[in-house]
């Protein structure tokens, strides 16, 4: 299990090198990234993400350690940025390692939908120098209900 | 003595990041309407159960659980993560 929460950028193609290189037996490497979406000075210029240190490792730790009970994964990964973040910056990543890819694809989804609506992350949008919070959509959150 | 720690809009509408209060209340409810009788700010921020949540030691609660054993209790909207 690897997860971190930082402010820092993070290479994806480093990550998954790092995550892969001491697993073994797997057939199946399913990721997932996120990235600011918009285009600057139209419908973005930054983001702030906001979170409450401790609580969101802990959060996140249990979501993980949840997704291993639930399914056949050999490993899993959870990256999450927080502070000032332009458009087209990665924002997060998730990575499953499982035997089958049934699996990692679930557990995936899982740990994103998880993360979306339970890890304590907030996100302000920037524009033209307007500001406001981003809310949770209720779709996330009936997302859950299918687990 | 215990802390209390504001997110988001919640912690920009009261005009702080946190605060250590004492307090009477058992609940997380009674700790709100304790809250909301301090200051109007408090009270418009609170004045909807259904858009902010609660953590008590870093952990989700929910209103009518016990703040007895609570250091730290945080509110903050639903969360926006991913």
């Amino acid at each position: 299990m690897y997860i971190s929460v930082q402010n820092e950028f993070f290479d994806f193609s480093e990550e998954i090198k790092n995550f892969t290189a001491t697993l073994d037996n797997i057939g199946a490497l399913v990721t997932f990234t996120g990235i600011v979406r918009g285009q600057k000075s139209k419908t973005l210029d930054y983001m702030l993400i906001e979170h409450y240190p401790g609580m969101t490792e802990t959060q996140i730790k249990l979501i993980v350690e949840e997704t291993f009970k639930r399914w056949k994964i050999c490993d899993a990964l959870v990256i999450h940025r927080y502070g000032k973040l332009e458009p087209g910056e990665t924002i997060m990543m998730v990575a499953t390692a499982a035997q089958h890819r049934k699996e990692a694809f679930e557990a995936a989804e899982y740990l994103m939908d998880y993360l979306k609506s339970r890890a304590p992350f907030w996100k302000k949008e920037v524009l033209n120098g307007k500001e406001h919070w981003v809310e949770a959509a209720s779709e996330d959150e009936a997302a859950l209900n299918r687990w | 003595m215990v802390d209390l720690i504001y997110f988001s809009w919640i912690r920009e509408r009261i005009g702080k990041s946190g605060e250590s209060i004492e307090t009477r209340a058992a609940t997380v409810f009674e700790l709100i309407e304790e809250l909301k009788k301090k200051d109007v700010r408090y009270s418009e921020v609170f004045s909807d159960l259904g858009s902010f949540r609660v953590a008590i030691n870093q952990e989700l609660a929910s209103f009518d659980a016990s703040i007895l054993e609570a250091k730290e209790i945080a509110f903050f909207p639903p969360m926006t993560g991913g």
